[in-house]
């Protein structure tokens, strides 16, 4: 069912955890659906310097969150900002159709992520100002 | 990562077919390949071979007369039969069929057709192990109930449903009760006429008979409309010509299952109570799915907090362990199974549940292997996942 690639991140997933202290956080989706994801990152220079997450789901969202941290490490937030699902599921050499859409969420965490940390740094600059 | 022999526990799926019944079977597809409505010698000789097969599947549920057994092409074609027969026969004394929260695709979905087509329907609900509430069934049934359709024994948790109990109330207001006994088929004994059954689906496949066999019990007296109209075979109720090296085999499975159900039932019920023990006992947050008792022999069904059934089926899998999932990841709808659903698990909860179902072939081996595996799976999708609760970490 599933490319080797998508089994290999399955077994070996990359950047899995929390960070403790994060600049930003993104979660989507929701136990009820069985796909949970959340993207933590530091961001320093404008790239994104650290990259964790965390999953509840199947093969696919595992296999899918440890690829999309692979994609957007090092990547500054412009960049990593046009990481699309599609990028994700290409880098896999593909997933099951039915696994495209509900498992396959992790770029949208991956940019909530860095909304979040925008927003946070734009209260920063207000509170400056 | 990888044992060389797979593991396999997902025998409800699918069965293998015993080799005697193999050897039952062979002649009918070579020498004896007449038609048994011929009445050629060839024909006739097949014909013997049907006739006997009838009379063994009638004794395998203690019939009252072999011509009550109507075959048909396997488990879905007898309940849409059952369903379909009855609710046609008898439209013009009602419209109201009865069934359940917890039944198979194949009983759900031919009810919901006919409430397409005038019918109306009520499902009983069941309690947290899958029982079903006979108050609500008293509560419901009345003289427009034409049909009340109920499992026997749940395929995906095993819950074995008080069908004395259930028969005594149908026939408290002359209504009809058809039984799908699709996943206790040879597992478990059923006496139909003890039990008061009108109509019971049974399967070949499920006592390791070939597939594409299977039959309908109709009680002598019960009126059913046919499905396929033709040459009139199998008294008119099934027409077109019999499979009848299939239905050899299923007769000659009904015969093994009648003979060994005892032993083979003691065995797989001391390797489900192991294996059960074994995944629940030694994990925190793991539950069993399912009545701890009334239960099937083969059925294993378990649920873990904050991790996903889909997950728990490939960590397996790489390990060569074979299993199924009440995931929704696992099946094409996306949804989680309406059974556990039904005994009143939330989506999350229903989404962590695995499904191990034990056949003629399990060793307490591999019932031990697959324990020592599991608390390591957990382990490592509790790390993945972010539901995880603090205490559990590290």
């Amino acid at each position: 069912m599933y490319t080797d690639k998508v089994m290999e991140h399955f077994k070996n997933p990359r950047n899995m955890g929390e960070i403790t202290d994060p600049d930003g956080v993104g979660t989507v989706g929701n136990p009820v659906c069985g796909d949970l994801m959340t993207i933590y990152i530091k961001v320093k220079d404008n790239r994104i310097a650290e990259i964790k997450f965390k999953t509840f789901g199947c093969g696919a969202a595992i296999a899918t969150s440890s690829m999309t941290t692979e994609l957007a490490k090092g990547k500054t937030l412009e960049e990593a900002l046009n990481i699309t699902r599609a990028d994700v599921a290409a880098s896999l050499d593909g997933l099951p159709p039915v696994k495209m859409h509900c498992s396959n969420l992790a770029a949208d965490a991956l940019h909530a992520a860095i909304k979040d940390y925008r927003e946070k740094n734009e209260t920063k600059h207000e509170v400056n100002k | 990562m990888t044992k060389q022999k797979l593991v396999k526990m997902d025998y409800a799926a699918g069965k293998p077919v015993d080799p005697r019944v193999i050897e039952a079977m062979l002649p009918f597809m070579q020498d004896m390949f007449g038609n048994p409505s011929s009445i050629s010698s060839l024909g006739q000789g097949a014909k013997k071979g049907l006739d006997e097969a009838r009379k063994k599947v009638a004794e395998l549920i203690n019939a009252e007369r072999q011509e009550s057994v109507i075959f048909t092409s396997g488990a879905t074609e007898s309940n849409n039969l059952a369903i379909k027969g009855v609710a046609n026969r008898s439209r013009d004394r009602g419209t109201k069929i009865i069934t359940s929260t917890v039944e198979h695709m194949s009983v759900v979905n031919p009810v919901k057709y006919l409430t397409t087509k005038g019918f109306e329907s009520v499902l009983l609900p069941v309690d947290k192990y899958g029982i079903i509430d006979l108050n609500s069934l008293e509560n419901e049934l009345d003289e427009k109930t034409i049909l009340v359709t109920i499992v026997f024994a749940n395929n995906e948790i095993g819950t074995i449903e008080p069908i004395k109990e259930i028969s005594r109330i149908v026939h408290s207001k002359n209504s009809i009760l058809h039984v799908d006994a699709t996943a206790a088929s040879g597992q478990i004994p059923i006496d139909v006429k003890e039990l008061g059954i009108d109509l019971m689906t049974i399967s070949s496949n499920d006592m390791y008979g070939p597939k594409g066999a299977g039959a309908l019990y109709v009680k002598e007296g019960v009126r059913i409309e046919p499905l396929i109209h033709g040459g009139g075979q199998e008294k008119g109720i099934r027409s077109g010509t019999e499979n009848v090296s299939g239905i050899v085999g299923f007769g000659k499975a009904a015969e093994v299952a009648k003979q060994e159900m005892k032993e083979y039932g003691d065995r797989l019920t001391r390797l489900r109570d192991s294996l059960i023990r074994g995944l629940t006992e030694s994990i925190p947050y793991a539950f069993l799915n399912g009545h701890p008792t009334e239960r099937l022999p083969d059925n294993v069904s378990v649920r873990y907090s904050f991790i996903e059934g889909e997950s728990m089926l490939l960590s397996l899998e790489m390990n060569g362990v074979i299993a199924s999932s009440g995931s929704a990841c696992t099946s094409k709808t996306l949804e989680p199974s309406h059974v556990l659903l039904a005994t009143g698990l939330k989506h999350e909860e229903a989404h962590g549940s695995l499904m191990l179902t034990l056949g003629k072939q399990n060793t307490q081996e591999e019932v031990d292997y697959v324990i020592e595996l599991m608390p390591g799976i957990v382990k490592r999708l509790r790390a993945i996942s972010p539901l995880t609760p603090k205490e559990l970490k590290g």
